[in-house]
């Protein structure tokens, strides 16, 4: 099929719709977030309209970037660690028979529609020293007594890995289940063992998939502030905790919008730097 | 009862309460039907559905006023809204249930119709932190409900009850408190400065302010969860996980008759109290039926049916009241309370939820 530039205005209509909705759904709301986070903070009060800078100084410090650093790291680290487990975890999946599959995917699914709060909650549970994992260790014997594994850093990892496994394993599965399976018998025929063949030929050959993977593991887990709370200490809280917490307790939306507006920067700066580190090395092979 | 206050409803109970009144606008003949009316703004929730069931019935019967109860977020949201509606010259609620710092910013722009004192029967029974004053000396609002935040603890974990807000600094109770994440919500300034300071007016300069955040970090060693979220530490309180901490007295009250092994404990240095004002907007036209209204509200009976049914503290002196001992230590106590500083939450609430989020996160 030979695609054509558009000549006309109406050969645009098929994209006037996602358009309208980012529009609406997106560029204004962003927009208005972006104007109010210059807006003056009234204290005691609520917001005038202004232009002022103060709300971005009062974020530059060495106390914001500590958190700001962490919600980053906790990002990073939570999109290597589905990765890390989902490739295996679909490349396996995808060599099942289609009723295996179709039950373990209708399975993950179903974690989909369990909200933040449930998998808090259930977690905090399970990690809970009266009714938690480690009484079952205790009672096979592998434990003397049982102990609370939560809050702590562990605790919040595992439910922010929990909960976004389902989503790499559904971006990661169309390109595992459309991978040619001739490359790996190729490997195989010349003397590779099953694990070489998985790491020398099926990795590299979905780069770019495991790349989109990470990037939108790390936006997904940057939103998080739910399970930081229910499972973590103080210092283990989010950016997006704080953001919360001036805009709905302290009601000072121009500092929330400002931290905001912070936050999407430096996430759309990391995205970019990532793409551009990824195409550099593809020029260079 | 506090999940309203926590906000998280309140943009819901905002619209229906904001729909009711622009409804109850636009059709002034309802309105003019019925002879005498007023719509009064209550936290929407536990404490509307309660009013609504216990309070207004009676109140209509008693004195033929018909109350349109309106839902109101708790917040500042309701402020604003009319605030802005007075500047207007309409009133979205005649008598409206407001925060403490929400009387206080109210106050800066006159948003209070004065009450006149002489028309509410009790004035003289009423306890004087309820009567919130303009610094002239008008009277802004008369207490509507009150409730304690007192020291809770898990029975089997603490066969003796805890005596002193102190026991919160206690070494021995390393990583096993619960307390409230929010220097706002938790008034823990206020329990140091009593605990320690010799009282609540030691916050009256940043020196002693900053004193507080200091004698207050040597409890960060001791808790185990920061809470926003209510539900999450009465269960760990219940079930042991974490043994101690602050919350409200009349649930865990509650949680302990259902046969948990909590109790709440009134410390010597007294509990936090913390209440709503009825308060009456410059903009409304209903004078008369409001001072009716909060007299009605402040009468000994009703209060003691608000404990009784509701579970609120009473504003009125305990001699006056026929609330039994036993009906009367379920919402309430002779210790004089700890009452937070909400002067301070107005006009340095940005730098005390600075010091306070690198207090505890740092």
């Amino acid at each position: 099929m030979r695609r054509e530039t558009p000549q006309r205005l109406t050969d645009y209509a098929p994209i006037a719709f996602p358009a309208i909705m980012l529009t609406v759904f997106f560029v204004i709301p962003f927009g208005t977030m972006i104007s109010v986070s210059f807006f003056q903070r009234q204290q005691g009060g609520f917001y005038t309209p202004a232009f002022v800078f103060s709300n971005y100084e009062r974020f530059l410090s060495l106390f914001f970037a500590n958190v700001l650093g962490f919600s980053l790291m906790l990002a990073v680290l939570v999109a290597i660690c589905c990765v890390v487990l989902g490739v295996p975890f679909t490349y396996l999946l995808t060599r099942l028979t289609r009723r295996a599959q179709i039950i373990w995917m209708v399975v993950l699914l179903s974690v989909l529609s369990l909200s933040e709060v449930i998998i808090g909650f259930a977690w905090s549970t399970l990690f809970s020293r009266t009714a938690g994992i480690t009484n079952l260790l205790v009672v096979l014997g592998l434990m003397e007594k049982a102990v609370a594994l939560s809050p702590g850093f562990p605790a919040v990892l595992t439910a922010m890995v929990y909960q976004a496994l389902p989503y790499t394993i559904l971006v990661l599965y169309p390109a595992l289940i459309r991978l040619d399976p001739t490359l790996t018998e190729a490997a195989r025929t010349l003397g590779a063992s099953p694990l070489r063949a998985f790491f020398t030929v099926v990795v590299p050959a979905l780069r770019t998939t495991i790349m989109a993977t990470l990037i939108m593991v790390f936006i997904f887990a940057l939103g998080s502030y739910l399970l930081p709370q229910i499972l973590g200490r103080p210092q283990h809280w989010t950016l997006s905790v704080l953001i919360t917490d001036q805009a709905i307790y302290q009601s000072n939306m121009p500092f929330a919008a400002a931290m905001a507006v912070f936050l999407v920067l430096v996430t759309l700066a990391m995205v970019a730097l990532t793409l551009f580190a990824g195409r550099k090395r593809e020029a260079a092979t | 009862m506090r999940k309203i206050l926590n906000s998280s409803i309140s943009r819901r109970a905002m619209l229906g309460g904001t729909a009711a009144a622009i409804g109850a606008l636009s059709m002034p003949s309802i309105l003019r039907a019925q002879d005498r009316s007023l719509k009064v703004g209550v936290y929407g929730g536990y404490f509307k559905d309660s009013f609504d069931k216990n309070i207004f019935p009676d109140f209509t019967a008693a004195t033929g006023i018909a109350v349109e109860s309106i839902a109101e977020p708790t917040g500042e949201a309701w402020l604003v809204q009319l605030e802005q509606a007075a500047r207007a010259g309409v009133a979205p609620a005649d008598v409206s249930m407001m925060s403490q710092v929400a009387m206080l910013k109210g106050q800066s722009t006159e948003l209070w119709a004065p009450i006149d004192t002489s028309r509410i029967k009790n004035y003289d029974d009423l306890l004087p932190q309820f009567v919130n004053k303009y610094p002239d000396g008008r009277v802004a609002g008369i207490g509507a409900v009150a409730w304690y935040i007192t020291l809770v603890s898990n029975t089997d974990a603490y066969p003796e009850a805890p005596e002193s807000w102190a026991a919160l600094w206690d070494p021995a109770n390393a990583d096993k408190l619960g307390l409230l994440a929010l220097v706002s919500n938790s008034f823990l300034l206020e329990v140091t400065a009593k605990t320690y300071l010799g009282g609540t007016d030691a916050l009256d300069t940043e020196e002693g302010l900053n004193k507080a955040f200091e004698k207050l970090a040597e409890v960060k060693p001791n808790v185990r969860l920061w809470y926003r979220d209510e539900a999450q530490f009465e269960q760990a309180l219940k079930s042991g996980e974490i043994p101690m901490g602050q919350y409200y007295h009349d649930v865990t009250g509650l949680a302990a008759a259902d046969g948990h092994p909590v109790r709440s404990t009134f410390p010597k240095e007294g509990g936090i109290q913390d209440s709503g004002c009825w308060a009456l907007s410059r903009a409304s036209d209903k004078v008369e039926e409001a001072h009716v209204f909060i007299d009605y509200m402040s009468q000994p009976e009703i209060q003691a049916t608000l404990s009784r049914k509701v579970g609120t503290a009473p504003t009125l002196k305990r001699d006056v009241l026929d609330l039994t001992a036993e009906e009367f230590a379920s919402v309430s106590s002779d210790i004089d309370p700890i009452i937070p500083r909400y002067d301070l939450y107005q006009t340095k609430s940005d730098w005390l939820n600075q010091k306070w989020t690198e207090l505890i996160v740092g």
